[in-house]
């Protein structure tokens, strides 16, 4: 059992007020917040060993370098990669996507395929399209049902040999769905392609272990996992890594230069160019660190309860429709109130110290398929509380009103 | 009435409200209270971008005077729109270029100035003071 009222002493910002209200931050989809452990860890590494990594001789330099290569480590272990060379440190998911898909640009050729989900966020999407573009390969949509889960047999019917990559979520980020990813990689390498699943909204929640998927690339980001915004990962395996030339040049990346040739660095420097975010590296790990204490399984259970308590109060309230009703989901809750504008609704939930997300969540083709502008989104982590949901479900009940 | 003088009247009005519930109920009702625009006037042309909500602004001339309609699909979105154009319509296009707006300021609705506001109500101005220079362009 997780202790939420110990764990809420952990997030310093729990505590702050929002327009005189104590805040209720339920906009945990787009960044969960920061525990004083991983606050500590960013404030020891500049205040005491701030240095540029894999070069200096000097102190300070390995013992940064240590620190970046053990939280490696450490992401290694939370995903159970095979190899700690297969965890490549990005700027976050979308620079992990975009260094894949540029990637296969030299992989792929006319005729080709690449299927994606209608669940994609937009940055799930657009570099798809721009590889199209790129290499005359055409884009496949796995098309989705009226309760927000793909249709498997419509996936199936896509697969051929001449489908190369296969990219899904694990979780959608509009709905919430958990995507049954086990099955979708076992048929997309039953035809001989690649499978990259975006772990961006399911590793706040659940533990993902690459090798068992026996999936060929994961990303995610860690501002998600109670980590620092502007680092991430890409997890591939070390075959697939190995065929995908180098995405950015510069130095950290390079074996040997002369101005006839370069070669490149091995695995993982060859996608690290540049000084990475060493203390955002730093803290990723301290993150996982954090949330693999309370573990993993007690999360799930909680904010499951959450999720549970959430939808069950939510529907009492007449008028209400919930968008995203798949059996597999996690604590995220998409809705709108009659015909009242989402936008309106979170601007008076602001005003009494609720932050929820409006809008599309950047997934219009979602937005399209419902017919609607947008929903209002409520996403619970597990320094959540059913008190606090309480004191949202009064609030939007006020907000109708006015609205009404 | 010149711009500043609505502008007035609208502060005097704000200022009788205590608190943040009266102020949005006042805009709630006002969005409400904004006559509807012409359907023909709502399209994909006349929308406002940058705004998370739909909003939608036709302008007409008389008399060397600028007049404006709008619409939009939220609510709180429409009383805003339906201020600024109470404060512009029925003006000169060179007074609606010179117009400062710190009014916005004065009636506790500083917060949807910032760029990051999906709401847009740079946008707003931005829009309306737009179709005063191609009027006024169309004086000169």
């Amino acid at each position: 059992m997780l202790d939420v009222q110990k764990i809420r002493k952990d997030f310093p910002i729990l505590n702050r007020k929002v327009n005189g209200k104590q805040l209720i931050y339920f906009d945990n989809a787009a960044t969960s917040q920061t525990p004083q452990q991983v606050i500590d860890v960013i404030v020891d590494y500049y205040s005491n060993y701030n240095a540029n990594i894999h070069r200096g001789v000097h102190s300070l330099s390995q013992e940064a370098t240590d620190a970046y290569e053990q939280a490696r480590l450490k992401i290694q272990k939370h995903f159970n990669a095979k190899n700690s060379h297969e965890i490549i440190f990005t700027s976050g998911t979308t620079h992990s996507i975009n260094l894949v898909a540029n990637g296969f640009s030299s992989l792929l050729k006319k005729g080709d395929e690449i299927i994606v989900s209608a669940l994609e966020h937009h940055s799930n999407i657009v570099p798809w399209q721009m590889l199209c573009e790129r290499t005359g390969a055409s884009l496949k949509v796995i098309p989705m049902n009226e309760n927000g889960e793909l249709i498997l047999s419509e996936y199936e019917a896509l697969l051929n040999k001449n489908t190369k990559l296969v990219f899904v979520n694990h979780i959608s980020n509009a709905l919430g769905t958990i995507n049954p990813i086990e099955y979708i990689i076992e048929k997309a390498h039953a035809v001989g392609a690649a499978v990259l699943v975006d772990g961006a909204q399911s590793c706040p929640h659940l533990k993902p272990d690459v090798q068992a998927l026996d999936v060929d690339f994961y990303v995610c980001s860690a501002h998600k996992i109670c980590g620092p915004t502007g680092v991430g990962m890409l997890y591939g395996k070390e075959e697939w890594l190995n065929k995908l030339p180098p995405y950015q040049g510069g130095g950290e990346m390079i074996a040997e230069v002369s101005f006839e040739k370069t070669t490149y660095a091995g695995l993982p420097h060859k996608f690290e160019a540049g000084t990475p975010n060493i203390c955002g590296g730093i803290a990723f790990g301290a993150a996982l660190d954090y949330m693999n204490a309370i573990g993993f399984e007690n999360i799930a259970e909680y904010e499951n309860e959450l999720l549970e308590y959430g939808t069950a109060e939510l529907q009492k309230i007449e008028g209400l429709k919930i968008y995203g009703t798949a059996k597999e989901k996690t604590s995220v809750i998409s809705f709108n109130v009659g015909s009242i504008h989402p936008y309106d609704i979170g601007t008076i939930l602001d005003k009494m110290g609720i932050a929820v997300r409006t809008g599309h969540h950047c997934a219009q083709p979602i937005m399209d398929f419902y017919k609607i502008p947008g929903t209002i989104r409520a996403s619970f982590m597990f320094y959540n509380t059913k008190e606090e949901i309480d004191a949202f479900i009064t609030a939007l009940k006020k907000a109708i009103m006015m609205l009404s | 009435m010149t711009i500043e003088d609505v502008q007035n009247e609208i502060i005097d009005e704000f200022a009788m409200f205590e608190d943040w519930e009266e102020r949005y109920q006042y805009m709630i009702d006002l969005g409400k209270d904004l006559p509807i625009i012409d359907e023909k006037y709502k399209t994909e042309d006349n929308i406002i971008k940058g705004c998370q909500s739909k909003v939608w602004v036709h302008a007409n001339m008389e008399d060397d005077k600028v007049n404006f309609t709008a619409d939009s699909d939220a609510i709180i979105t429409k009383g805003i729109i339906a201020i600024l154009i109470r404060v512009f319509s029925n003006q000169h296009p060179k007074d609606i270029l010179e117009a400062n707006t710190d009014f916005i300021d004065k009636i506790g609705l500083k917060e949807h100035l910032s760029p990051t506001r999906a709401n847009g109500l740079v946008s707003m101005i931005k829009q309306l003071k737009l179709y005063a220079i191609a009027y006024q362009t169309q004086l000169n």
